[in-house]
């Protein structure tokens, strides 16, 4: 079957691999992804939608959004200047700054959580000047928003820098010798170039800090209404043994998750028959 | 995410051509706003950890790493790690030359269910085997008649970890083995190489560092999960606590200096693997330059 | 190249084979492993009362026990029990914990709070304040804790079994002030009075809770987010976990407020039969228990500032600690825990109302 299914290759391997492939990703993964449908079956649909729709959820869902979203755009803005200056520039420091950026992807989501309390606490760092002037870091939904923008600060920077680098040189001296101001062609020229690279990864940093506990926990405060994230309330209704509400919520984390990842796909594949 | 992480193959240069670069108080504008985004989000909480790790002294942080559970937490941590990496190298390979080298329908609905472990988020990935092998799950019943325990035990610790590295080797491989394309494997085929042949001679040789770097970038995630092995570890001191949970217990403990201690070996795992990564980035850049100048000299 | 990889994936196969010997420990004879799952705050306790049993099975049996402890959130440790973690017992926060237990798994008895003495709780404790040096807000009782300019840290009653004592206790003390006797309660004839002092329990709280600007998840984190960050004027805490905050955190730094009236903690214990009796382990699980009650027991608790059923077997300077004050009970109030808990903290229950306005 599979012979019919692809195109005609010489090489071989093709119903094996895929065959591992597809064994390991069920076994790994679909298989235990579909409890979460099945167990969210034994609430009727009216239970199902009560659950999604009380305040306290609703509310959860619109600080997770709105929160990880905000984090996505700080990472647009400050991983494209970060991307921009690794690549383009030369200053002392570079190739060890530019390794530290892979830094949140590595370490633990609770030590990240911690020490970023610790710094941005009242009595923190960074933290008591803020208090100073009124702002409240920790405890706020600024705090998850830090947490957040920790998290996905590499994936901006990490999809972003290649695609500069490849950029041709050439494209933007012509523009230059047509006379388009370094702006002009900053945005005429090459974000245009960098748009899929880009997109792709705010979308990956969204989707990453969507799903994002264990730094979060620590600094938001966990106020109810204000900075519960919705991994949290998952874990509230277990602790609660409401084992139907809390995967209730997961499936739709699950579906915003694969909806992301699909974009996200589709963005590549893009940016493919651009190259192309 | 492939490109997230993925190595820049092409030979960086830094432009000084005033055609193609910016006037130099915009330059340094730049760098100062990078510079301080970096600095406020990634500096500060780094030394932060060390700060504290060594507040009470080199004495007490060796001495809370000599702990036998903490020994015990970095053991588990490595086997976990020791077993799920290998186990995603093997798939990631195959998905990667599955997904590279064939054409079929629905290969993007597959890449997206590789994706998957990436975006979920680790409180559900916990729940899932919870669910699954739980005592109150669909296997549960049945592997404790057969007293088989998979979660609040090493298995699941292990099956959690594999889970939320599973798409970095194969996300690492599929751009590379793509780019490569299939010339190089069709000449051994049709000069009688067999599958495994050309696969062990042929393609991994080609994609070795981004192998290597997939392996790297799984490794790394592997001994730093928290969220997902949280659910499934059960917390038994000495058994069943992997490095980042030992941190919790610590910090939960009011022994602060011990969970940064602990914290920072962590840290410097992460450290270790973006010098090696930056290594492996610095032998790809040599290469492409190598296979440059040989061209040049062929052509002069 | 190919050599290379060769090498490389003999290496990791070697590294494999090692760590999977390493993690094969030969098993002696005459050993025996017991798995206490536990609540947060009895970490130190459990430590030196394992060691003691240890050393007096040993001596009694020749048999070496080997205790693992497990600690987290109550509600969280009793999931885990109920999702398979193996405890051959459990000594938990609060009864409806255990309760779920039993009903969920059937690995025990409904009755289990039966079988050991004083509600199968060798120790109580109590819901005490902990303040700043000094008590700058004046802190004294209950009352203190509406006023706008306080601050209070507690953690969050969904997730902290703690913290459902710490709620419980300030919905008790509203009801006393207004009631004076608290038989009225189960009195058909005061119905109006009781419901209206309800209601007024009811705002007491939500004014509390108004007051609160960090809800953790656990008991530990909260007095992280007291001590560490410097946040909030009150921190409405375990008893013992103040004396230990202060002992390990600083004594310049905090004192200990006991208001007027407060709760009777009991944090129960109890074996796990199904477990216990698939590992063989049930007499000394049994025998671990009842050491509890014993002299050695009840002095290592009191030292762990945890109050002892008898206290005539603790030091008395360790006893001595402790401020008498009147404690009332969650039958008394709330007519036991699978009540309480479904009035109360259950979703949409009163405590959820305290956030999301009623519709």
């Amino acid at each position: 079957m599979s012979l019919r299914l692809r195109q005609h290759s010489v090489l071989p391997g093709f119903g094996l691999t895929l065959g591992i492939t597809l064994l390991y990703l069920a076994l790994i993964v679909l298989i235990p992804l579909s409890g979460v449908a099945i167990k969210t079956f034994e609430l009727t649909w009216q239970d199902f939608v009560a659950n999604l729709t009380s305040p306290r959820v609703i509310a959860s869902f619109r600080i997770t959004f709105v929160v990880a979203g905000l984090a996505a755009l700080i990472n647009a803005i400050f991983g494209l200047t970060t991307a921009w200056v690794l690549e383009r520039y030369a200053f002392p420091g570079k190739r060890i700054i530019d390794a530290f950026v892979d830094l949140p992807f590595a370490l633990p989501t609770a030590v990240a959580g911690i020490a970023l309390t610790a710094i941005y606490a009242p009595n923190g760092l960074i933290g008591k000047h803020l208090d100073a002037i009124g702002i409240k870091a920790a405890y706020s939904p600024l705090g998850i928003l830090i947490a957040l923008t920790f998290i996905g600060l590499p994936f901006v920077v990490r999809t972003v820098q290649p695609v500069i680098a490849d950029l041709d040189a050439e494209i933007e001296e012509a523009a230059a010798s047509l006379g388009a101001t370094r702006f002009h062609t900053f945005r005429r020229v090459l974000l245009p170039a960098l748009w899929p690279a880009l997109l792709t990864g705010v979308a990956l940093s969204f989707a990453r800090a969507l799903g994002e506990y264990g730094s979060v926990v620590f600094i938001s405060g966990n106020m109810p209404m204000k900075t519960e994230i919705v991994p949290l309330l998952i874990v509230t209704k277990l602790e609660q043994y409401d084992y139907a509400g809390a995967t209730a919520l997961a499936l739709v984390m699950l579906g915003a998750s694969f909806i992301l990842l699909l974009v996200i796909n589709v963005l590549q594949w893009w940016a493919r028959q651009r190259h192309a | 995410m492939s490109a997230a992480t993925g190595i820049n193959l092409s030979a960086r240069r830094t432009s000084t051509s005033p055609a193609i670069t910016e006037p130099w108080p915009v330059r340094l504008l730049l760098i100062g706003i990078a510079l301080a985004f970096l600095t406020l989000f990634l500096f500060i909480p780094l030394a932060t950890v060390f700060h504290q790790a060594l507040a009470k002294g080199l004495a007490t942080y060796l001495a809370s790493l000599r702990e036998p559970d903490a020994l015990a937490a970095v053991r588990l941590t490595l086997v976990a790690a020791a077993i799920s990496v290998p186990l995603n190298v093997v798939f990631g390979v195959s998905a990667a030359w599955a997904i590279a080298k064939f054409e079929f329908p629905g290969k993007n609905l597959l890449t997206t269910m590789i994706d998957l472990p990436f975006a979920v988020s680790p409180v559900v990935a916990g729940l899932i085997f919870v669910l699954l092998f739980g005592l109150q799950g669909v296997l549960g019943p049945w592997l404790r008649e057969h007293d088989i325990k998979i979660i609040f035990a090493v298995p699941g610790i292990v099956l959690a970890t594999v889970f939320v590295t599973f798409p970095f080797v194969a996300r690492e491989l599929i751009p590379l083995m793509q780019e490569q394309g299939t010339d190089e494997e069709e000449a051994a085929v049709s000069l009688g190489a067999n599958g495994l042949q050309t696969l062990w001679r042929v393609t991994l040789p080609n994609v070795k560092w981004g192998l290597m770097y997939g392996v790297i970038l799984c490794n790394a995630r592997a001994m730093g999960e928290f969220g997902a092995v949280s659910v499934v570890s059960g917390h038994i001191r000495g058994e069943t606590n992997t490095l980042p949970l030992h941190v919790e217990i610590l910090y939960n403990e009011y022994n602060f200096a011990a969970a940064f201690a602990a914290a920072s070996v962590l840290t410097l795992l992460a450290l270790l693997t973006l010098v090696i990564k930056s290594f492996l980035e610095w032998r790809i850049q040599r290469q492409f330059a190598e296979a440059a100048r040989m061209l040049q000299g062929d052509a002069a | 190249m190919n050599l290379s990889l060769t090498s490389f994936a003999r290496r990791v196969t070697l590294l494999v084979l090692a760590l999977a010997l390493g993690l094969s420990a030969p098993a002696a004879a005459q050993r025996a492993t017991l798995l206490n799952v536990s609540y947060d705050p009895t970490r130190e306790f459990y430590r030196d009362f394992n060691a003691a049993f240890s050393a007096v099975w040993k001596e009694k049996t020749g048999v070496t026990v080997d205790i693992k402890q497990s600690h987290g959130g109550a509600a969280k440790q009793a999931r885990s029990v109920i999702d398979g973690l193996e405890a051959d017992v459990v000594t938990l926060a609060l009864a409806y914990d255990i309760d779920e237990i039993a009903a969920r798994t059937k690995l025990m008895p409904a009755d289990w709070q039966s079988r050991l003495p004083h509600n199968s709780s060798p120790y109580t404790s109590t819901i005490v304040f902990l303040v700043r040096k000094g008590n700058p807000k004046a802190i004294r009782d209950w009352d203190d804790l509406v006023r706008p300019d306080v601050q209070i840290i507690t953690p969050n009653p969904k997730t902290s079994g703690g913290a459902r004592w710490n709620y419980l206790a300030a919905w008790a003390y509203s009801l006393k002030k207004d009631l004076g006797d608290l038989s009225k309660l189960n009195d058909p004839a005061a119905k109006a009075e009781v419901d209206a002092a309800q209601a007024r329990a009811r705002d007491f709280v939500t004014r509390i809770f108004r007051n609160v600007p960090v809800l953790d998840s656990g008991a530990r984190g909260s007095t992280t987010t007291f001590v560490q960050r410097g946040i909030g004027d009150v921190f409405i805490s375990w008893e013992n976990e103040a004396f230990l905050a202060i002992e390990e955190l600083g004594p310049d730094k905090f004192e200990l407020v006991v208001p007027s009236l407060s709760i009777l903690a009991e944090p129960p214990v109890t074996l796990i039969d199904g477990n216990a009796r698939k590992h063989g382990t049930v007499e000394i699980a049994q025998a671990y228990l009842e050491y509890l009650y014993s002299p050695t027991g009840q002095r290592l608790a009191a030292k762990h500032f945890y109050r002892p059923v008898s206290p005539e077997h603790a030091d008395p300077e360790d006893i001595e600690r402790f401020v008498k004050t009147e404690l009332v009970t969650i039958e008394q109030v709330f007519g036991g825990w699978q009540k309480a808990q479904a009035d109360h903290f259950n979703d949409g229950g009163l405590f959820d109302q305290i956030y999301v306005p009623s519709r």
